[in-house]
Formats: C-alpha cells, structure tokens, sequence
C-alpha cells in the first residue's frame, strides 16, 4: 500500500511542524520575556507591589570581595576554582533591635567587614573594632561563609566561621566585641567548607553546629602535594570533604558526632539548611550537593538517615549549590529550592523546586520537582537564592542570584569545561588535565532573576522591571528588614565583586507583621522555632534559621506579608522545645517581639 | 539508532544459540544491548533524567513508527528499530522539560519516512533528530555529555560486548576506524590548541560516545554499502568533527554525522544512479 499524495503532504506538513516547533515557542517566550524587562518604579510599584533600589554607596558600604590566589599549579584554571567565599550573613550583635551585616572576604590577607546599623539608613564597618576583621591571613585559609548562633544562651549571636582552612569559632562578648574560642570549642585543623548552619538536632536547648566540606580536608590548596584533588566524575563524585556534624556539649565544647548519628558522606557539599520538613518537631538536614545528587537527613532527635532515593531528591544528580525551604503555597509545608547549571546549548540541568507531594506527610513524605510547572528552574549558572515575601503580598516570592565566571564578554570556556566534564575519573580528577581558561568567560555576566508568587503555583520573573539589573558573578543572597519598615531588602555578595544592597519600596496598602522570638527553655536564638499565622482562610509558615541558600543566613526575624485588608485570626509558635504558644489576634503592620514562656 | 531489524526477514523459533543470538540475523541483538547500557546505568548511576521521560521517548517512537507505517506500508512494522530510536532519545536528551522527548523520538522516526531519496531515508532517525533540536532548541535541549559513574568496570564491559556485537554485525571496521581516527586527531588538537592531550581524549571515554559509536554512526540503512568506503567515511566524520571541535562546537560528533552521513550516502546514491540501478522499495 503507498499513502496518497494528500496523506503524504499532511505527514510532511507535521514533520516540518515539529521540527520548527522549537522556534516558536522560544519566539513566545522571547517576546513574553521582553514585556517584563523594562524597568519603570511607579509602574513597578503598581504593577507588583514594590520595587528595589540598589543603595549600598548610600548607605556606605563599600565592600568589594576579592578572591585567594592558590597554588601556582592551578594557575591555568585559578579563576573557576578560587570562584566561591563572597557570602553574607545578617546578625543583630549587638541586640539593639536593628539588622547588621556581616561579609567575607577571601583574598589572602584580606579582611571581612561587620557593617552596624547606623539607624539612619547607613552602616559602619566595626570588624576590626570587634575582633572579626583579620581572618584570611596566609597559612590559615580563607573565609567561604559565616552563621551565627548563641551557642551558650547569654542573649548574644557567636560567630561560626567557615573557610577554606580553620575554621574559627568567636564569642560574643555582649555585642562588645569576639573573642576567639576555635581551640576550646573543639573545632577541625582544617576543612575545605562551603557551607555550615546552626541547628538544635537533639532538642536539648543547646545550639549544634553542621558543616559541609568541599574539597577534601587533606588538600591544602596553597600547596598542592598533587594536582589530583577535582572531582572524580562531574555528576557521581564521592572524593570530597567530609561532613562534621558538632554536638555542643553545654561547657562552650563541641563533640563531632556526625558518623555516630548518621552522616557519612564525601560528597561535594556546597549548601545546607535545617527545617522541619515532616512535621516530626526535629529539624531535618538538608544538603545540596555539587557533582551529585542531594541528601536529605531525616531525624529523629537521635539519629539521622539518608532519606534522598526514598524521599526522590537524591535521584537525579545535578550540581547542587542552594537550599533554601519555603512555605510557597501557604499550606503550612516546606519546598526546597535547590539551584543547578543552565547553559543554553550546553548543559541543561534546570534548577528544582523539591515540592512535597499531595497525599505524602511524615516518613513516607516524597517530593516532585516542580520547577519548571511553577517557572522557576532556568536560572543559568545558579548560585545562592532565599524565599521572602518581597511584596508583602501574603505569598513567598524567591530571589536568585548567578553567574559564574565572568572575565572576557566575547570569549567562552564552555566547550573546554564540557570536554573534560564528559571524561573518565582518572582524567577529569586532575587539574593538570583540565584546559587552561585564558581569560574566558565561564557563564559570565548573567542577569538576575526575581520570581513573583501568584500563590497558585506560578511564579513570573520581574528582577529587570523592579530594578534587579547587576550582572556580578552572584554568589550569596540574605534577606533582612534593614530599617525595620516592614520591608525585606535584598542583600546580594558578589565574587570579586561589590556587597549589593537592594533597599525594598513597598506598596503601603500590602501590611506585614514580623516576629523577634527569644528561647528560653529553647535556644536562645530561637533557631528551629516554627511561626504559623493564620489570616484571611490561609495559613503560612516559616521557621527561623541558622543558615540557608548559599554561604548565607538571613535575619533572625521573621517577616509575613499579609496583603489588603488582613484579619490575622492567630500566630502559632512552635518552639523547639516543644511549647506551642498562640497569639490571638496579632496586630499587623508591627514587629512583636516573643520570649518563649518559662 | 541502528536500523538492520528493519529490513530482517523473521526467524523460525529454534533452539537458543550464542552464535546465532550474536548474529546478523538476531534482529533482537541491538534492542537488548541498548535495554543493556540503559537499565546497567540507570540501576548502578540512576543516569536518566527521569524514567517517564525515557518511557515517553519509547512510547511516542513505537506509537509513531505504527502509525506511519500502517500508512506507509499498510502492515504492522517491525518495532525494533524505533525501540532503539527511542532509547536512544530518552538516553541521550537531556532536558528538564518533557516535550523535546516526545518531538525527538516522533522527529527521528518521520524522518525515516519523509526524508528519503531513491526509496531510502538518509539520516540515522535519532541523529537527526538530536542534532536539530540541539541546533534549534539550545535553552531547552542538551545531550548526555557526562559519566555514569566513576567506574573502569562498567565502561570496560559495555566497550567489549558493544565491541563484540559490532563486531558479529560485521561494521568493527566502522566503530575501529571511527576511535582510532579521533584518538590520533585528538593529538592533532592538542597541538593546534594547546590543551592537554587528554582532555582532548576525554569525551571518548563518556556514554555519548559509547552510544555513538556503536550505534549511530554504524547504522547499516544509512551507512554505505561497500566496507571500503565504509572506513573512508567513518574517518571523514571523525575529520569534520575535529573541524568543528576547533571552532568549540560543543556537539560535534552528532553535527559530523549528520554532514557527512547523508552526503557520503547522496554520493553513492549518485553513482548508483548513474549505472541504472533501481531504487528500493521502502523498508
């Protein structure tokens, strides 16, 4: 049997359609893309609800990261490996009532910067004053990320440092200044960390500490025994730093317990965070991986297990360099968002957006990635991201910074990088194998992406149109209400590039409410206390948290939007000790401060 | 992506014979090689992107290889080339979204159908279809350019019985000349560029190019017909490629083929032609 002619043209018809299909639906989006990118304040205020304001010269900071010269045998491939330490993280220490801020730096030498609160729209860097300043110098390694804790309960936040060498561990002397306690405490010789946090595991009212190694811990990266020390595989290694998960033990010591209770990998950590995620009363670990896929601890008070294969985060391995949680559908559950690499022609990965699935709760919780449904998983080369409610709206929105590298605009190392991503372990693990960059460009110059919350489940990319157009190699993103107007600002640290603070204009007919909580039976930070408000036939929750997204921590403070007209029916606290307290009737438009009842 | 079951007249059932099973004449040999490599790396590596996505590839190829060819041959097709095309698209696209794995598998099995001279079709299904919607949809698409573990072992195992299937299939020659060529133009790069000879090496040693060696570019319905010019052009694919290479396109291998595999066929087809011999009715 041959087909008619007619049957021939409609087969052909349909082929060429599909093989053309792609070109129409990236002209759409395109164009779609196109309408959202002009930038115009008042519209944007009408349009969205707020706009941001890059104001960091104003406010006088003028912090630059610069990155650590390594061995000289990685000198052809320096730009791509000394690429991380620019992070960020917001801490009252002085408990006046008002966010600070504290950067690092990571050139050799260098030094981080603690920016007080001036009160008046600036900052002063008091890091040296304070202690915290002079942290990089040669033969101690480099800073990669900072959390803050009160890990003896006296009222104030201490300083976990975490570098590319010893990680520190400082006092706060009653916001006076640090003294250093890394010997006392217990802490490691030297780990290769990206990433660490605070978190009570064990719910005895005492801070723990977690942190992630990146390279393994034998390395010393200004001088190399051998140039074997890259990943074995660009998706399954397992030849990174090890994990330390630190017990405090009451008397300003910590024991390191992480294999008794459970973690055990050597994998290539880059981003961690602790959130309830079951409902348990425990914080479960999250850890995003580079090279591979992502580990989700479930606890249990007692231990840890690896629930990644079960839960179907840890299925498809990726290069994990965010995990931030939020409640995005205002269902009283917790996302997470992990960001990955995009590369148009190159390396499509996507980013995932690990939403608990409809039917699952407690141990059998499994989550989907809904990324792409929800419009939030091209990112490019994507870095540190956190969830907030930027338009005070009563729904999360989410923040992602990116980039990599960003040298010469013209020329790219892509095709090089995938050479050798795409190779054997006895070749990709050696630096010497890898080509030398040159001065390109490796995913450079990337815009931002700012994702707005519909509250259904879509999220619409407004970052150019409301005043997000840096193009810096982003790497941590913190949200805090710098001013204490009801606003959350973005603050954005950038490698080898300037501390962005983008100051929040928010539409006054959008209300919020904020909660300062104080643990007493709990920890004192108040780390793992869990706020649900309830108002208008929705609920939201959020917890607060010792360190999230990447090399990042947020304020403290927690901040709901809450849209028009709200009527708050109640505030839940669930402390991590356990005591629920409830709010009736909360006034919106106000900070309420919250001690934990005795 | 190898279509010689297409063409295969069906066998009697008879005893099971190793000699027979890695034969010619085993239309099921580069089926269950392909279901192999896929189920050894996604149980030992879980490589795939996700298993619906792999089963959608399979199912969209087979429903379209029914279709067009109940229309085009009036009968029920023999599946087991379209299987292939199938796998092959839910192993090597790489997306996260789930459309280009439909498209691809229907694209690579149309093209079977419309793009033919002379009664034949004249690119390997997937090659085409992989390389245009890499060339068309670049922020959506990428291919399997990364290891499936860090193992020696599983590489070694799929290299020899890949190499001995080939081999019983009668086209070692094509996949010998292809691996010999690119490992001696790898030095050749690394001279001209300056970067170390195994990153140059590198990509060889990846799944794509176990794929693609043993399975496209061998593909015996779009492969010419004596082995002679067999060799010529499977060199000539690994030539292009370095040409490509050199200006840093990131596909090359499937962007080579899909040059130089049709142009070497038109070219046969050509002189065919000329000495009057007939085209085929269409497998």
């Amino acid at each position: 049997m041959k087909p008619g002619i007619l049957t021939r043209t409609i087969v052909t018809i349909v082929f060429f359609a599909l093989v053309f299909s792609p070109l129409f639906i990236r002209r759409y989006e395109a164009r779609r893309d196109e309408s959202r990118a002009k930038l115009d304040l008042q519209a944007a205020l009408a349009g969205h609800g707020f706009y941001l304001q890059e104001v960091s010269k104003q406010a006088g900071v003028n912090f630059v990261h610069e990155a650590p010269t390594l061995d000289a045998k990685l000198a052809h491939i320096m730009p791509q490996v000394a690429s991380m330490g620019a992070s960020v993280s917001i801490v009252d220490f002085d408990r006046d009532g008002w966010p600070d801020i504290y950067v690092t730096n990571s050139k050799e030498g260098s030094k981080n910067a603690l920016y007080r609160n001036n009160h008046d729209g600036t900052f002063t860097d008091v890091a040296e004053q304070m202690g915290i300043a002079d942290v990089n110098k040669a033969g101690t390694g480099v800073s990669m990320g900072a959390v803050w804790g009160d890990y003896d309960n006296d009222g104030y936040e201490d300083l976990l440092l975490i570098k590319w060498g010893k990680p520190e561990l400082f006092h706060n002397d009653g916001g006076k200044g640090f003294t250093r306690v890394t010997e006392q405490a217990g802490l490691p010789a030297w780990v290769n960390a990206n990433t660490a946090l605070w978190f009570d595991y064990d719910g005895d009212g005492k801070l723990d500490f977690f942190i992630g190694g990146y390279y393994a811990e034998d390395v010393d990266l200004w001088h190399l025994s051998s140039t074997k020390i890259m990943p074995d595989s660009f998706e399954y290694a397992k030849n990174g730093g090890r994990k330390y998960l630190f017990h405090n033990l009451g008397n300003g010591k910590f024991e390191e317990v992480s294999e008794k209770m459970g973690i055990n990998s050597r994998r290539w950590a880059l981003a961690s965070t602790a959130a309830d995620l079951r409902g348990t009363g425990h914080p479960d670990l999250f850890v995003s991986n580079d090279y591979g896929v992502s580990e989700l601890y479930f606890n249990d008070g007692k231990k840890f297990h690896e629930a990644g294969q079960e839960t179907g985060v840890g299925f498809a391995p990726k290069s994990g360099m965010n995990a931030s949680v939020g409640d995005i559908l205002n269902q009283g559950r917790f996302s997470v968002y992990v960001s990955n690499i995009s590369e148009e022609g190159v390396l499509i990965q996507g980013n995932n957006l690990w939403v608990p699935k409809e039917g699952t709760s407690g141990d059998g919780t499994k989550y989907e990635n809904l990324a792409r449904d929800f419009g939030v998983e091209m990112g490019g080369w994507s870095f540190g991201a956190q969830f907030g409610d930027l338009n005070n709206d009563g729904t999360l929105d989410l923040y992602l910074t990116n980039g990599y590298v960003s040298l010469d605009r013209n020329k790219s190392y892509w095709y090089d990088f995938s050479k050798i991503a795409g190779g054997h372990a006895l070749i990709i693990n050696d630096a010497k194998n890898w080509p030398a960059m040159e001065g390109r460009s490796l995913s450079g110059y990337q815009t931002k992406h700012l994702w707005l919350n519909d509250g259904s489940g879509k999220f619409v990319d407004v970052a150019p149109a409301v005043g997000v157009t840096d193009t810096y190699d982003g790497r941590a993103v913190a949200f805090a209400d710098l001013w204490n107007r009801g606003a959350l600002d973005v603050i954005v640290a950038n490698e080898r590039g300037p501390l962005l603070i983008y100051k929040n204009t928010v539409t006054p007919e959008n209300k919020w409410i904020e909660f300062d909580l104080t643990g007493t039976k709990s920890n004192r930070s108040a780390i793992g206390a869990r706020v649900t408000v309830y108002w208008n036939g929705q609920q939201q929750a959020q917890e607060v948290s010792g360190g999230s997204g990447f090399a990042s921590q947020n304020q403290r403070r927690l901040h709901f939007g809450l849209g028009k007209f709200p009527q708050i029916e109640k505030a839940v606290i669930r402390w991590p000790s356990g005591k629920i307290q409830t709010i009736p009737n909360p006034a919106p438009d106000q900070i309420h401060e919250v001690k934990e009842p005795e | 992506m190898s279509q010689q079951s297409i063409a295969m007249a069906p066998q009697p059932a008879a005893p099971f014979q190793w000699k027979k099973f890695f034969s010619m004449e085993n239309r099921y040999l580069a089926p269950a090689f392909i279901t192999c490599i896929l189920l050894v790396g996604q149980l030992s590596f879980g490589f795939l992107e996700s298993y619906k996505k792999t089963v959608a590839a399979i199912l969209a190829s087979l429903i379209t290889e029914l279709i067009l060819g109940w229309i085009y041959l009036g009968k029920r097709p023999i599946l087991a080339s379209a299987y292939i095309s199938g796998i092959s698209v839910g192993i090597l696209v790489r997306s996260p979204a789930f459309w280009p794995y439909i498209v691809c598998a229907m694209v690579a099995i149309m093209s079977k159908y419309v793009l033919r001279v002379h009664g034949r079709h004249i690119w390997n299904p997937s090659n085409f279809s992989i390389s245009v919607l890499l060339y068309l949809a670049p922020a959506t698409v990428a291919a399997l350019s990364i290891q499936w573990g860090n193992y020696l072992l599983p590489m070694v195992v799929i290299w020899v019985l890949g190499s001995i299937i080939i081999y019983r299939l009668h086209r070692f020659h094509i996949t010998a000349t292809y691996v010999v060529s690119f490992i001696v133009l790898s030095y050749v790069r690394s001279l001209l560029t300056g970067s170390p000879w195994l990153s140059e090496v590198a990509p060889l040693t990846g799944p794509m190019y176990q794929l693609f060696i043993f399975f496209m570019i061998t593909d015996p319905k779009t492969t010419v017909k004596s082995k002679k010019w067999q060799i010529v052009v499977a060199a000539m694919v690994a030539v292009v490629e370095m040409i490509l290479r050199l200006d840093h396109v990131v596909y090359a291998p499937f962007y080579a083929l899909f040059f130089v595999g049709p142009a070497a066929f038109l070219i046969e087809d050509w002189f065919k032609t000329r000495s009057a011999i007939p085209a085929q009715v269409p497998a």
